[in-house]
Formats: C-alpha cells, sequence, structure tokens
C-alpha cells in the first residue's frame, strides 16, 4: 500500500529518507556479513584468519580450502572431503522430492475434487502432522527402518523424508486446487473423463507454479535437515549437513577455519542457487506454508 | 467446501465402481502411512515414556509416572526449559519488532527495494547448520568479532558470550534471528501491501500524521499476521536443535541445552530412553498447546475469506 509515502512524500522530507535508507542499507549489511565473512576467509591461508582481520580481503588468495573442503579434508575417519556426502545428499533429496511432491499433489487433488465424508479431519490429521516435533518419532522410526532392512540407508532416508514431508505437500496441492474452478471438472466427468485423466488433463497443466513452489520447499527442507541424517544415517549414507558438521566440530587435529567457511559455502550452494534463480516461488513457498487455511 | 456434489455425480456414472473408490484408494496410502509414521508412532513414544527403557523399548519395564517426575527434578532439563523460555521470547519479539520495522521502512517507496528484500531473506535458504558455523566462528573471540576490534585499535573489546555459560545462549538468540527475520519481514510486507488504501486516505484527509496511521491504523490490521509469525516462531522455537549443535552443542557445559538437545541426548547418549520418550512427549504438548488452536481457527473459521 505504501500509503503515507506518495502523499508524505514532501512532508517526510529528504533528511526522514536519508535515515531510512541508511537503515535498510545498515541491515543489509547485517544480513550480508556472515556469507561475507564466510567467502573472505575460505579464500585466505590459514595463517591469515589467526593473525588478520576476519574483515578484511584476502592478502593471499588461494583455493586450496575449497580443494581441501571438497575432496581431501578428513570427515570422521576417513579423509574423503565432503564430496561422497554431498552426492549422498543429491541421491537422497531427489526421490524424496519427487515421491513426496507425486502424492501431495493427488492427495490435494482428492481433498478438494473427490469430497467424501470426514474429508476434512484426514486434512486436519494430515496438516498436524507437518508441525509434530520430530524428536517425538525417532526412536520408533529407528525401529522401524531396522524391520524394514533399511536402518541407516539411504532409501531408508527417502522413506523418513518422504512421509514427513507429505502434509506439506499436501497442504500446498489442497490450497492451490481449492480455487481451481470445480465446473470445469464436473463437465470433464460427464463427459466420461476418468479420475486420472482428469487430473492429468486438466487439473496437471495449471500446476506449474504450485510445483515449483512444492519442489523448492522439499528440496530446502530436506536438503537442509540435519535431525533426521544424524539419526538414521551410516558411514556410508551420511548426507552433507552432518557431514559439515562432522568437519567443524571434530576435535582433533588443527581448526581449519577456511577450510570450514569453504565447506559451509558447498553445504549451502544448492539451495541458494535455488534461492537465487527462483526466489519469487521460494517466497511464495515459506508463505503457504506459514498462513494456512 | 463448493464440491460436496461431486460424490453423487460420480455415483450417477455408469461405470462408476471402481471410480467411486479410486479418490479414496490414491490417497489411501499417505493417509495409512501419516497415520502409522506419525500418530502411531506418538502413541508408541507416549507408551514408551512411561517404562523404564534405557538402551532399547523395553514395555514390559513399568514404570508409571516415573519419568516425568525424574525429569522435572533433573538439572539438565530444568536449564533446557529456562533457556527455551529465554530464547524463544527473545527471538519470537525480536523477530517481529525487526521484522515489522523493515517491512514498514522498504514500504515507503523505496528504490532498490528489488535489491534489498532477497538480501534480507536468503538466510532462510540456508542450513542451520551452515548458520551455526558462520556465527560461531564470527562470535569467537579468538579469530572473530573480538580478535577485530582488537586489530582496529579498541584494545579493551570483549566480546565471549559464546564461551560463557551464562551468555553463550544469547549467541544463539542472535544467529537465529538473523536467520529468521528475513521471513517475518516478508509476512508482514505481504500484509502491509493487503491494507486497503481507502482507510488510509480517509485517514490522511483528517489530518492525521504518519505515525499516527500506522499506530492507530495499519499495526492493529497487521493482527492476523502477528498471529501467524508467533505460530511459526514458536514451533520454531520449541523445535531449535540443528543451529545449537552447530554452534555450541550445548555448551560450555550444559548451559544451553534445550529441550530438543535433552531428549537426543538423554536417548542416544546416555541411554535413557525412558526418559528421553517423556521429553519427546513435553515438547510435543507444547508445541500441540500452540499449534492446534491455531489450525482450528484457521480451518475452522476459514470460511472469513
Amino acid at each position: 500500500m505504501s500509503v503515507p509515502s506518495q502523499d508524505n512524500a514532501a512532508r517526510t522530507g529528504i533528511f526522514a529518507r536519508a535515515i531510512i535508507y541508511s537503515a535498510l542499507i545498515l541491515f543489509a549489511i547485517y544480513y550480508l556479513l556472515p556469507l561475507y565473512v564466510m567467502l573472505v576467509n575460505s579464500l585466505k591461508p590459514l595463517d591469515e584468519i589467526r593473525q588478520g582481520n576476519m574483515l578484511s580481503l584476502p592478502q593471499q588468495w588461494t583455493f586450496e580450502p575449497w580443494r581441501s573442503a571438497w575432496s581431501t579434508a578428513q570427515i570422521g575417519v576417513s579423509p574423503t572431503g565432503l564430496k561422497p556426502y554431498f552426492l549422498n545428499s543429491i541421491m537422497m533429496v531427489a526421490p524424496a522430492v519427487a515421491l513426496s511432491t507425486i502424492l501431495g499433489a493427488l492427495n490435494g487433488y482428492v481433498l478438494t475434487k473427490w469430497r467424501f465424508k470426514g474429508d476434512n479431519l484426514v486434512f486436519g490429521l494430515m496438516l498436524l502432522a507437518c508441525f509434530i516435533p520430530f524428536q517425538i518419532v525417532l526412536i520408533p522410526s529407528a525401529r522401524i527402518l531396522g524391520i524394514l532392512g533399511l536402518a541407516g540407508s539411504i532409501p531408508g532416508l527417502i522413506l523418513i523424508h518422504m512421509v514427513y514431508g507429505l502434509g506439506f505437500t499436501t497442504l500446498f496441492f489442497r490450497n492451490y486446487y481449492e480455487a481451481f474452478p470445480t465446473e470445469l471438472i464436473r463437465a470433464a466427468q460427464i463427459d466420461g473423463a476418468s479420475f486420472f485423466q482428469i487430473f492429468r488433463r486438466i487439473l496437471l497443466p495449471s500446476s506449474g507454479p504450485i510445483i515449483v513452489v512444492t519442489v523448492i520447499w522439499q528440496f530446502t527442507n530436506i536438503w537442509n535437515d540435519f535431525l533426521f541424517g544424524s539419526s538414521f544415517s551410516s558411514v556410508d549414507s551420511i548426507p552433507i549437513t552432518v557431514a559439515l558438521n562432522n568437519l567443524v566440530n571434530s576435535s582433533t587435529g588443527v581448526k581449519e577455519y577456511n577450510v570450514h567457511f569453504a565447506g559451509a559455502i558447498l553445504a549451502a550452494l544448492p539451495t541458494l542457487i535455488v534461492y537465487i534463480v527462483s526466489g519469487r516461488y521460494f517466497v511464495r513457498g515459506l508463505m503457504a506454508g506459514a498462513v494456512k487455511g | 467446501m463448493a464440491m460436496t456434489t461431486t460424490a453423487q455425480t460420480a455415483a450417477k456414472n455408469p461405470r462408476a465402481t471402481l471410480q467411486d473408490w479410486l479418490p479414496k484408494l490414491v490417497l489411501a496410502p499417505s493417509f495409512a502411512l501419516i497415520l502409522l509414521f506419525v500418530y502411531g508412532f506418538i502413541l508408541f513414544t507416549a507408551v514408551l515414556s512411561f517404562t523404564g527403557s534405557k538402551l532399547l523399548p523395553d514395555f514390559s519395564a513399568w514404570v508409571g509416572f516415573n519419568n516425568y517426575v525424574r525429569l522435572f527434578n533433573h538439572p539438565n532439563w530444568i536449564t533446557s526449559l529456562k533457556n527455551l523460555a529465554i530464547f524463544s521470547f527473545l527471538y519470537i519479539v525480536i523477530c517481529s519488532v525487526l521484522g515489522l520495522g523493515l517491512a514498514i521502512l522498504l514500504d515507503q517507496k523505496i528504490r532498490g527495494e528489488g535489491v534489498l528484500r532477497p538480501i534480507y531473506l536468503y538466510p532462510m535458504a540456508l542450513s542451520f547448520i551452515v548458520t551455526g558455523v558462520a556465527w560461531k566462528w564470527f562470535l569467537d573471540p579468538g579469530i572473530g568479532l573480538e580478535h577485530v576490534m582488537h586489530l582496529w585499535g579498541w584494545e579493551s573489546f570483549s566480546f565471549r558470550w559464546i564461551k560463557d555459560g551464562k551468555m553463550a545462549i544469547y549467541t544463539i538468540v542472535i544467529a537465529a534471528i538473523w536467520q529468521s527475520s528475513g521471513f517475518v519481514m516478508a509476512m508482514f510486507l505481504a500484509g502491509l501491501r493487503g491494507v486497503d488504501n481507502e482507510v488510509i486516505k480517509a485517514a490522511q484527509i483528517d489530518g492525521a500524521s504518519t505515525i499516527t496511521i500506522y499506530r492507530r491504523i495499519i499495526i492493529p490490521l497487521m493482527r492476523p499476521v502477528f498471529l501467524s509469525a508467533f505460530v511459526v516462531l514458536a514451533h520454531l522455537a520449541i523445535k531449535s536443535y540443528d543451529l545449537v549443535v552447530a554452534m555450541t552443542d550445548g555448551g560450555p557445559g550444559t548451559a544451553t541445552w534445550t529441550p530438543a538437545l535433552f531428549m537426543q541426548k538423554f536417548t542416544f547418549g546416555r541411554n535413557e530412553m525412558g526418559m528421553g520418550a517423556s521429553s519427546a512427549i513435553i515438547m510435543m504438548i507444547m508445541i500441540f498447546s500452540i499449534i492446534v488452536p491455531y489450525l482450528y481457527s484457521e480451518l475452522g473459521g476459514g470460511k472469513k475469506q
């Protein structure tokens, strides 16, 4: 609405505007500072961090910390760098996102266009599932993964992420399809179109935006997850966030801050890129996750 | 709610028997998974919290409310609750104030809003572990802020909160606010952009000042946004785990334990599964007591456009 600005612009005066702009820029610096610190210090040799100023640019530029963080740094017992864990995360995220998005779309379709008695209760129970503290399911989840023979494996993590993402993906698609004109679906039904035909030919072609929102939301959440990753992974299924934490908080050896920073940026890169490329959809997902109904 | 008639329409369809069941069949696997993995598991944990399970679940060792009694007599749990109180209060209040403030400033027909907004919001795309690493070293007295100030000639500057048991929890607050306040700003900005211009024009004609318009008209209109922000932030606060692990891992000592950390350490570190389960139940009760009324009002009163 930006109301007062238009008419009051003259009244507000140059002085006030200067203050507003300085405040906004100051906050921009505050938000950028940690990223800047990580970036410049990931390009310095270790000595320069210890003796030099954390906020100054590198005097001696080096990509060695990045190389080390990616492929040679000691993580746990083996000097593999973050690379294998990065790949673990990709192999975990892709199927988990795809499965939870497809199921969420179908659920949203059923819950809005094929309503039945008790559908609101079903939706309510699925929605509430979004907010449980995951600590409450850790112990039985570990058990069931063991029973299914998926303990400590990537498929096990995929299953867990898919299930606990269903609430949100269903919510997203339900809210989106709610606004879709029901007359179209009824008309198609009279024409003899089947359940899946209606979904594929009528709803899906106009679902582009909500699919993007859902995929981004799920990708960000699962990529950034730490709790499930640290609880249910074993040596060869550790995701990137857990590996990064192991790298940074291992108690042995010299603290290679520059490698830690490079590793942190590597771990953040995929979600940052998604955010930069499609920030609009990212924000829409956040909002949809926050403002229900 | 417009679609209640669809089921009947479908029933009249001649080749409808399978078509009738298909929607429910499609929904069933997801719903079954949620019932088992969420509600079944909650029940499992609830029962477990009444047993003396140690390393593994043991349902024969029934101890009644003993775990809960031990929990609330345990200094680490009390510390965790105190930290949660400090953390969530500061986190919610400062994020809301900062978010609203930034949104109002950004809403003044600012040139470059398109550049500033994404800068405020990008931390939300990061993992708490990444945020934790950045702030852990930035606030580290050895190489971070304190060191920088000394190099700049402010020799007496001291900032060692992260190493100080009394203050360490506040460093986690700082990092958490950095991560979430931009998101709250986006929520308020959306709210501000939704305010009806007519109302404000009328107030301006009546001679109300900008500050009065904000204080008396616009901010009161933001009530629903405050509520949403509160719910989102409160539930994030109660779940806070990753950030603590990355920044302090609960230290120094047990100074920055939170309920989520307590659950993890007791269940998997100290083999006190019964107590771990009871702490998880308390966490769930805390979250549900905020979320359930909120969802109920949002869904129940959902027809209020």
